[in-house]
């Protein structure tokens, strides 16, 4: 069954009349990840704030983004608020600016908590507590009374994972969640990602730009050029026998990193 | 070439008036050689940085010293023309009101060569990181990130240093445009004979080019190998981190 249907995308700025992102069209399926690869600049962040209907004012979209039948494109504002976070939940590249620099981490998770679920503190604090353990951050409490500045990349993305593990979301859309990461992180927040879709089941669109990443974790991939989906198929026939030129030369370029390195390391 | 002799630095903690400090780095030593391609991995927050920054000279170690073909790298005289660095953000690198060919003039201009040498010369260099001289009249934010980065190594390269200091200086790039630099580097190293301090997080990147590799943790050496002699490290973290590596 697809959970999210989009049907002729298209997104435009209006400043400059530009388009953005040219008649895109793709579905995810229920329990499927869905992965979004291609170069800077090739439209997979504003497909992904195309769906949250999170975009800048003067950058429009048309077409039909269908969740579970129901099309995101004609909510108003007020139903859409309700879809964020509690159905459809985002996270995003840089942790430091995803959360009000001004307060402490707790006070930005309750407010989020306060506002889908309605939970009393105590409730939210032992449920945060479990979510927080569960992607391996110690000592939740001292963490929830810190100031995002105190904490590092890696931790502020687990939390936002922690977060999603509580809202518990229908689809999660992760927009190039281990790029600001050094290695070490980074394979634990993919560890973490891999755990969350095994533990909820949930339906993730998983934006990277790093291939081996993708390999890891996606059942299907999209390849995007300049707003255009050149190439969609299941994660093995993309990478073995791509058909179009660009994905061949996406994948061949990190191979000769790869292959130097197994080189060395003699796993060949 | 490059000496590194007991290092330390510690910086100020907490508020304004308070007297902690924090130590970054913990007596460093280590030397580059001529035409080397020296890597420094660690994680973020282990001080590799800051090495960097004191290499370069931009800050005084608080203890040692690092010494530039026998000479302290403090003294200005030293540094000129031997030594550059290129940083991981390029949109903060560039001048935004200069031009590309401003921005590469720019250390050229302390040295006394006339104008029409200096102009051959931009065009040689664009030519030599892959740009055409269609680029010269262009502005930073009118580059793509490899193109700026590109624009900064060619910064780098003009006074033909002996050695270049680069800061994650391909991290914010695609993985497609990095293998595009780090070829680039290569082929630069070769014609011009320099060496390279590299700093990185990504040791797949740092194994492409480095002959020699240091593991940094917590402001402190934990090991040094050749690149050859990867796969025998010693040290647990080294290994913990090779573990952790996601190849495709």
């Amino acid at each position: 069954m697809n959970i999210l249907e989009v049907e002729n995308l298209q997104v435009t700025d209006m400043n400059t009349g530009q388009i953005i992102i040219y008649n895109s069209s793709f579905r995810l399926k229920q329990g499927n990840c869905l992965a979004i690869v291609g170069e800077s600049g090739s439209g997979k962040s504003v497909t992904c704030r195309s769906i949250m209907r999170l975009n800048k004012a003067w950058i429009r979209q048309s077409g039909d983004i269908l969740f579970k039948g129901e099309n995101l494109n004609h909510l108003s504002e007020k139903e859409m608020r309700k879809k964020r976070g509690k159905n459809l939940c985002m996270i995003l590249q840089n942790g430091m600016s995803a959360f009000d620099p001004s307060c402490v981490i707790g006070v930005h998770l309750r407010e989020t908590l306060v506002e889908h679920f309605g939970w009393s503190n105590t409730e939210i604090e032992e449920k945060m507590k479990k979510a927080m353990e569960s992607v391996m951050l110690k000592n939740p409490i001292e963490i929830m009374n810190k100031y995002p500045h105190q904490l590092s990349g890696g931790m502020l993305q687990r939390i936002m994972i922690a977060l999603a593990l509580v809202l518990e979301p229908d689809i999660i859309i992760a927009d190039e969640p281990t790029t600001a990461l050094d290695t070490i992180s980074q394979f634990e927040v993919v560890e973490q990602f891999i755990q969350l879709r095994e533990r909820m089941g949930c339906s993730m669109i998983f934006v990277s730009h790093d291939l081996g990443v993708v390999k890891k974790i996606a059942d299907d991939v999209l390849v995007m050029k300049d707003g255009k989906i050149i190439e969609r198929g299941d994660i093995q026939t993309i990478f073995s026998e791509a058909k179009h030129e660009y994905t061949r030369y996406l994948v061949s370029t990190r191979l000769t990193v790869s292959n130097h390195f197994k080189k060395i390391m003699g796993r060949v | 070439m490059l000496k590194v002799d007991r290092v330390e630095k510690s910086y100020k903690k907490g508020g304004l008036f308070s007297r902690e400090k924090q130590k970054i780095l913990k007596n460093v030593s280590f030397e580059c050689r001529s035409g080397e391609c020296l890597g420094i991995i660690g994680e973020s927050g282990s001080g590799k940085s800051t090495l960097g920054r004191l290499i370069v000279g931009i800050e005084k170690p608080d203890r040692g010293t690092v010494l530039f073909e026998g000479k302290n790298i403090q003294d200005r005289k030293v540094r000129v023309g031997n030594i550059s660095a290129v940083f991981q953000d390029y949109t903060s690198s560039i001048n935004p009101f200069f031009t590309v060919e401003e921005a590469i003039m720019e250390p050229l201009k302390g040295q006394k060569k006339g104008q029409k040498e200096i102009q051959s010369k931009i065009d040689h260099l664009l030519n030599q990181v892959g740009l055409d001289p269609s680029y010269r009249k262009k502005y930073p934010h009118e580059l793509s990130g490899g193109e700026a980065q590109r624009v900064c190594i060619a910064r780098a390269i003009s006074t033909e240093p002996k050695c270049i200091l680069l800061d994650e200086a391909i991290s914010s790039l695609d993985v497609s445009v990095q293998i595009q630099v780090l070829d680039l580097l290569k082929k630069l190293k070769k014609s011009y004979n320099m060496s390279y301090i590299f700093i990185t997080h990504d040791i797949q990147a740092a194994a492409y080019i480095c002959d020699r590799v240091i593991f940094f943790r917590n402001g402190q050496i934990e090991e040094m190998v050749k690149i050859e002699h990867l796969k025998d490290v010693q040290s647990e973290y080294a290994r913990k981190l090779l573990q952790m590596i996601i190849t495709f």
